[in-house]
């Protein structure tokens, strides 16, 4: 067990923004949550997955919302106590331990406040591995593990607990309700067992964002940029440098659906490379070939700093350079594939792995 | 003949120039910015009236980009003004109260009292609850002696802002004569960022005043009495002194767009790249439309972050100072460079130190020192340096440019003998421009600067459809420009943005900028 202090929150925070690969928010705001939640209530106790005992009920805690109504209405901070109250007496037994949903972007954040606020240690795994942008799109769910039933919360005092008969319908409910409740919501969902969560989870997640966010601070003494060391330390993929020269933006089905593009500089000179995003990037051609898709991260850097950008904040004229992160590999079956597999979003094509796309690149 | 004076007051120089009718610079004046900022703005103003030879009474319109905000933040002078902060809101947003990620030093400088009050809106308009005027009552009644200015914020305000209005209101009749910010006026959706503005703002209106009166008394003594005030804006527009008094926060960086616009000006060029050579470093930024091609990054002011915008700009790192070394046959560019020390380091001015300046020396570029010092370089060695140069500003300009389309580029500043006119075979540049009056290109930007109008705004498209939301926008735009100056009849819309949002697939957030030539 390791305290979560100011500078861990820090960190975190740089490095679930690039495990966001685009979306996720920026997790500024979750970011302040949690430093002004563990100023109040002290640091937040991180144990790893195999700490927990196999009978305890763990449940995962998130906000669930549009990030422009995020970043203006604020969460009140006790929104979780009331929903995990209900979901504990309802579930007949209180709650162990709290966790990321995703490790990407302002969800990465808003369980450490949670577990500063209850008093409750937070467990290093979480469900994604990255950031995705529906309740169903969890490892959880590949191990039959129900999202419901579920709490949301909103800053108000209206809290609903919600039951489903699929993941999907959860996912479906969940949206309604919550721009009912002002297009923002928290939600704890997924309630598992310490046993269920030791199969299903994404584990030493916090501590590798936590890396990366170091690396990245590291390198900003040294005005170096750290996208080599970072793909050093991740097993990532640097494909390409480049200037954005379009944004395309435009709405479907409730998601920030766009394309951006990007004409090489430097060594990428002559090439360019096109980036469908949906929330989150999904899809990466360079001179129109498939270099990388979901679940693989697709994450666009600053060319001098390495901060993420989120597909919010992509603007005309930025210079960024693409990293590549092989997902984990339970997205890597038939069935992972199912759920955020590229066919899932949309785009005709079969999913081959960046460690396969790369060497057929490097031919 | 009527004439206009343009000041900008940069870390290092204060510079004016006076143009014509037709915004001909007729005369341009330099001197070091002093520590008392007004003192070099009235030394300024003086030397180019004098240098320009015209009466002082023929100058009818004055604009001033100054550092003054900037600094006052920056240094946590105590001439910011004590200010309390009334959140709206309550239930929502207490997980982060207000100041809670400003330097603790410039919070306690500015900091007299937060206090959070019930209501606020939802992204639609609707009321998360009533403002609860009697907790309000009582916050106003607590701060009243203990502050001079008021920061009023409100959740969502930008898309209904009536209880911020309602609060202003309560607080002019509670405490009458205090100074007071909303937010929804100053910036758009972002809770946070918009309340730091709001914050800084109402701290800032004793700098503002002291600015006004500075710059009235500076143009009266150099004998222009009859001239109407503007300040630059940091989206190289005017602002009127009124307006100026009542928003001091957006002349925060006014300078790098000025230097920007400035140079598009001179050179007559809408669209281009501009290059700035200085004695260490390289700025390279592009003009679109006449303005600066913005940063996605939010700018921080003193520590504080806003959601400001400044010009996006590469620097690398080559000036007319940069040190060139031979190392075994290799040539080595910088980084370092002999800085202002150029005139004692510099071969040709007798130095021991080999510069980029020396470089352009001994190839013919530039007549400056003495060409004699140099002539021992050996000239192949020589235009390689100079090649190696080249790739840098190359790399630099690609970085910036995003069309295949050749530009123009600009070229300003003291280092700016380094490049050629024509042979330098720089790719996607369509002609090098040299435009004159270069060293004062701020205050030139200053001079031919127009009035502005913005929105920012949250459409919700079950009232009216996508194209009403934007023709509303955009006339709202063209109305507040006219209001900071701009003549009705010259108004045009420049940018347009329209973002759907997530989740609210009956909502759009479209930003519009309009500006006009002032009346």
């Amino acid at each position: 067990m390791i305290m979560l202090d100011e500078q861990a929150i820090e960190d975190i925070a740089i490095g679930a923004a690039l495990l966001g690969s685009g979306g996720g928010g920026d997790p500024y705001v979750g970011k302040l949550m949690a430093l002004a939640s563990i100023r109040e209530c002290g640091p937040v106790p991180l144990i790893r997955a195999e700490e927990v005992p196999d009978e305890a009920l763990v449940v995962p805690s998130a906000m669930m919302g549009a990030p422009l109504v995020l970043i203006e209405k604020l969460p009140n901070g006790q929104e979780f106590e009331r929903a995990f109250r209900a979901l504990g007496k309802y579930m007949g037994q209180e709650v162990y331990a709290t966790m990321p949903l995703e490790a990407g972007g302002i969800n990465s954040m808003v369980p450490i406040a949670v577990a500063a606020r209850l008093g409750l240690p937070l467990i290093d795994s979480d469900g994604m591995g990255r950031a995705f942008p529906e309740l169903q799109m969890v490892t959880f769910h590949l191990h039959g593990i129900s999202a419901a039933p579920m709490a949301m919360a909103d800053e108000k005092g209206n809290h609903v607990l919600m039951d489903a008969i699929s993941n999907h319908w959860a996912e479906n409910i969940a949206r309604s309700v919550t721009v009912t409740m002002g297009a923002g919501a928290m939600i704890g969902l997924y309630a598992m067992t310490g046993a269920q969560l030791k199969q299903a989870g994404i584990h030493g997640i916090m501590s590798f964002s936590r890396k990366i966010g170091e690396i990245i601070r590291e390198s900003r003494k040294t005005e170096t940029s750290p996208t080599r060391k970072i793909a050093e330390f991740t097993g990532g993929y640097l494909l390409f440098q480049g200037k954005i020269t379009d944004v395309a933006r435009g709405m479907e089905g409730g998601f920030n659906r766009g394309v951006v593009r990007l004409e090489g500089i430097g060594n990428g000179k002559g090439s360019s490379l096109e980036v469908e995003f949906q929330n989150e990037n999904l899809l990466a051609r360079i001179d129109g070939e498939i270099a990388a898709s979901t679940p693989d991260l697709i994450c666009l850097l600053d060319l001098e700093t390495a901060e993420p950008f989120t597909t919010e904040s992509l603007r005309y004229g930025r210079r960024a350079e693409l990293l590549v992160l092989p997902c984990h590999e339970m997205w890597r079956t038939e069935q992972g594939l199912k759920v955020v597999g590229p066919r899932y979003f949309g785009y005709d094509c079969d999913y081959v792995p960046i460690e396969e796309l790369a060497k057929r690149r490097g031919r | 003949m009527r004439y206009r004076i343009g000041i900008d007051v940069g870390g290092t120089n204060t510079d004016a120039v006076i143009v014509d009718e037709s915004l001909q610079v007729i005369a341009t004046a330099k001197t070091p910015t002093t520590p008392d900022v007004m003192e070099g703005i009235r030394k300024a103003i003086r030397l180019v009236c004098h240098q320009s030879r015209i009466s002082p009474e023929q100058i009818t319109t004055a604009m001033l980009g100054t550092t003054h905000c900037t600094n006052a933040i920056v240094e946590r002078s105590g001439r910011l003004l004590k200010t309390g902060v009334i959140r709206i809101g309550k239930p929502a947003a207490m997980s982060i109260p207000p100041l809670t990620d400003w330097a603790q030093d410039l919070a306690d400088t500015i900091n007299g009292g937060v206090y959070t009050v019930t209501g606020g809106h939802e992204y639609d308009g609707r009321e998360i609850f009533p403002l609860n005027e009697d907790e309000l009552r009582a916050a106003l009644n607590e701060l009243r002696g203990k502050v001079q200015a008021l920061a009023i914020v409100s959740v969502f305000s930008p898309v209904n802002p009536a209880h911020e209005k309602r609060a202003a209101q309560i607080a002019a009749e509670l405490m009458p004569g205090i100074r007071v910010t909303m937010s929804h006026e100053l910036a758009s959706i972002g809770l946070l960022e918009r309340e730091n503005a709001a914050i800084l703002n109402a701290a800032l209106y004793g700098v503002a005043e002291s600015i006004a009166r500075g710059f009235q008394e500076a143009l009266l003594q150099a004998g222009v009495k009859r001239a109407d005030m503007y300040l630059c804006q940091n989206d190289g527009t005017l602002m009127s002194l009124d307006y100026a008094l009542r928003y001091p926060i957006l002349t925060i960086a006014c300078g790098p767009t000025n230097s920007i616009r400035g140079a598009s000006y001179l050179s007559g060029s809408e669209n281009a790249i501009v290059l700035d050579i200085g004695g260490t470093t390289s700025d390279i930024g592009v003009v679109r439309q006449g303005f600066p091609r913005e940063s996605s990054a939010a700018v921080n002011i003193g520590g504080v972050r806003t959601g400001f915008r400044m010009p996006d700009i590469v620097s690398i790192g080559l000036g007319g100072g940069t040190i060139i070394r031979t190392e075994g046959g290799q040539i080595r560019i910088g980084p370092d460079s002999v800085g202002y020390r150029l005139r004692e380091k510099a071969l040709v001015f007798g130095g021991d130190t080999l510069t980029a300046t020396d470089i352009a020396v001994r190839l013919g570029l530039a007549d400056i020192g003495d060409p004699a010092k140099v002539e021992h370089v050996d000239l192949a060695c020589a235009r390689r340096a100079h090649e190696i140069m080249m790739d840098m500003i190359q790399e630099g300009i690609d970085r910036m440019k995003l069309s295949k389309d050749p530009l123009p580029l600009i070229v300003v500043g003291g280092g700016s003998v380094l490049i050629r006119d024509q042979e330098d075979g720089l790719e996607g540049v369509s002609e090098v421009v040299r435009p004159p009056h270069f060293p004062v290109v701020n205050a030139v930007g200053a001079a031919v600067a127009q009035a502005s109008g913005q929105v920012d705004e949250i459409y919700s498209l079950q009232i009216m459809d996508r194209d009403q939301a934007v023709e509303q926008a955009k006339s709202l735009a063209i109305k507040r420009a006219v209001l900071a100056g701009a003549d009705p009849a010259s108004t045009g819309i420049v940018e347009v943005d329209v973002i759907p949002l997530a989740y609210l697939g009956n909502a759009i957030r479209v930003r519009v900028k309009a500006t006009g030539s002032l009346a």
